[in-house]
């Protein structure tokens, strides 16, 4: 790989930059806030690199142009915010029961209905539930710096290909629109081949069929079971979490996105003034990483779940600790985004009683 | 002895499920022999819309992909776009592209996408079973309109060929029949000039036509195949309604 220097850069905006770095040449789009910095940008660059951007009349239309182009092989992407997502699920449940690879960007605002512009983080139950119809899954990358943004798209385009499934890539308008340090980096083409089931006309070979409509005896439980199978070795080899513990952890914050960056501030306090306090941040959503956050339940320590919401990824963690350790929530529905404060105050209030450092 | 009519090679042997009467099997053999006249099968993709016309993967031996209800046109738009060389047709019943898909045929329409549209008007819902369709004519008879389509109730039977001729995106848009010897030659005739369309650029190739479904219009098929004269042509007029001629580039 190789790097670039550090520049100052848009979350969005690196996300669009990491696209075209992944070989994405190919995106399909509608405008809505707070995410139109992606299409604008990739508007100027994608012609010139004899790539294609196509305004869509709909969200509707983009995720099944998606479809379309991930049919044939091709790396692209479409993005959107929530009510848009809402749109796109048709087509995310057909690419994933197709088995068509494709990134989906969510920089999530607020809802539900039309809600508002602010960050949130009210999505999450759609992304990781799959969101369409259909017992499928999508995998989810929550990034929590505008580096993320970037290095999480490079990942996205490699694990739609590697498992031909949707991807998503779960943001909100906080890291979405806010400035920070980027370092580009060209990835290394993990592009596989795509011979064996793309679409690129019959040549030499009989006519090939990208489809999810099983009507035979049988067909569709065998096709639901293959996709399970693929969904299992995805959660065995693609869980990514970020996990602190210090030696003697009193009580362990569990966020992801926004709202892991601004918990971090207060655990980073917390622990320059000489508590013990640990830090799990999901990194992939779906795949959520279960298998961690047990690990620190199975040692006493109490979690305190961070959302911009009013409690949905709580519901994973208490499914991942069942019962072993207390599990605390602290929500920040749209309109009121957290401080580092509150969110240390809420710490504070659920540390151990008569342990708290000078 | 030289063979007078063959199966078109990019027609696969299976015989057609289709109900005995029902228009979607010529219509089929019309397009694959268009792929055949023109040489086009090994860089064919289609793209698949959802009703009885979902099964053409079963029929046509080309590469396909399925599309959700009515996106057929963004579909074949992504794979358009990103494989130009390729050869891409898509082929919808009303329901799917007059009602659901509305949006999706005309912007691609509107866009100039270089696709060949297949749209086959039965007018009616055939695969569930025989719902009112955005095509049933007044006075017609379905399973959700059972007293005859009103415009009062249901408004008026939407015209898509005509509609979609008013856009500057659209190079070729005719409406034909397959109901007699002579309509089929003609609906022959205007599937070739909806391939050339898109093989030479000129936008969408769109092609209407008017097919029956006797099996949901409670008719045997004799009885189906004289409804298209009797009530079908005339409200909906066969013709070519634009074409965009020899130099005249998109």
């Amino acid at each position: 790989m190789s790097e670039s220097k550090v520049t100052f850069e848009k979350g969005n905006v690196a996300l669009a930059k990491a696209a075209v770095a992944a070989g994405c040449r190919y995106y399909f789009g509608y405008p809505i806030t707070p995410q139109s910095d992606i299409p604008e940008y990739l508007s100027g660059v994608l012609p010139r690199l004899g790539g294609q951007f196509v305004q869509a009349e709909s969200e509707v239309a983009s995720v099944n142009m998606l479809l379309g182009a991930g049919a044939t092989g091709k790396r692209a992407m479409t993005s959107s915010s929530s009510p848009g997502i809402s749109l796109k699920q048709e087509g995310i449940s057909y690419m994933a029961g197709s088995e068509v690879p494709g990134v989906i960007v969510n920089v999530q605002r607020s809802g539900p209905g039309l809600g508002g512009i602010a960050p949130s983080q009210g999505d999450y139950f759609q992304a990781t539930r799959g969101g369409g119809h259909g017992d499928y899954r999508v995998i989810v990358l929550a990034p929590a710096s505008v580096q993320e943004m970037y290095d999480l798209t490079v990942l996205a385009f490699d694990l739609a290909d590697a498992y031909r499934t949707p991807v998503m890539v779960l943001a909100d308008a906080m890291i979405g629109m806010m400035k920070e340090p980027l370092k580009e980096w060209v990835p290394e083409s993990q592009e596989p081949a795509k011979d064996e089931w793309a679409l690129t006309g019959a040549a030499g070979r009989p006519g090939r069929r990208i489809k999810s409509l099983y009507l035979g005896d049988g067909e569709l439980a065998e096709h639901n079971w293959k996709l399970a199978q693929k969904y299992e070795r995805i959660r065995r080899e693609e869980t990514r979490v970020q996990t602190e513990l210090p030696e003697g952890c009193e009580l362990a914050v569990v966020a992801f996105g926004s709202a892991a960056r601004i918990a971090k501030s207060a655990v980073d306090r917390l622990n320059d003034e000489g508590r013990r306090v640990g830090y799990v941040r999901p990194i992939t959503l779906w795949p959520f990483p279960e298998a961690e956050v047990r690990k620190v339940a199975e040692q006493g320590v109490p979690l305190l779940t961070v959302e911009l919401n009013t409690g949905q990824m709580v519901e994973d963690v208490r499914l991942a600790v069942e019962g072993r350790a207390p599990v605390h929530f602290a929500g920040y529905p749209p309109g009121h985004l957290p401080s580092p404060d509150d969110i240390y105050d809420e710490i504070v209030r659920r540390l151990p009683a008569g342990e708290e450092a000078a | 002895m030289k063979p007078v009519f063959v199966r078109p090679q990019s027609l696969t042997d299976k015989p057609f499920h289709f109900c005995p009467g029902c228009h979607h099997g010529v219509i089929h053999r019309l397009v694959a022999e268009a792929i055949d006249r023109f040489g086009v099968r090994e860089r064919t993709i289609a793209a698949a819309s959802v009703g009885c016309s979902v099964f053409l993967y079963d029929y046509f031996d080309v590469d396909v992909v399925e599309s959700p209800h009515g996106r057929a046109p963004a579909v074949a738009t992504g794979i358009k776009r990103t494989n130009p060389d390729k050869f891409v047709f898509i082929y919808q019943g009303d329901g799917d592209l007059a009602a659901i898909g509305t949006a999706e045929i005309i912007h691609a329409a509107n866009r100039g996408e270089n696709l060949t549209v297949v749209f086959v008007n039965n007018t009616v819902y055939g695969m569930t079973g025989g719902q009112m369709a955005p095509t049933t004519l007044l006075g017609q008879p379905t399973t959700t309109s059972p007293y005859g389509r009103e415009f009062g109730q249901d408004g008026y039977p939407i015209k898509m060929t005509e509609m979609l001729a008013q856009l500057e995106g659209v190079g070729f848009a005719a409406r034909v029949a397959v109901d007699t010897p002579a309509r089929l030659t003609q609906a022959r005739k205007a599937v070739l000039r909806a391939f050339e369309t898109q093989l030479e650029e000129k936008g969408m190739g769109f092609v209407e036509i008017l097919s029956s479904c006797p099996t949901n219009w409670g008719m045997k098929p004799v009885e189906a195949v004289r409804r298209i004269e009797r009530e079908m042509i005339p409200y909906f007029p066969l013709g070519v309604y634009k074409e965009r001629k020899g130099s005249d580039a998109l």
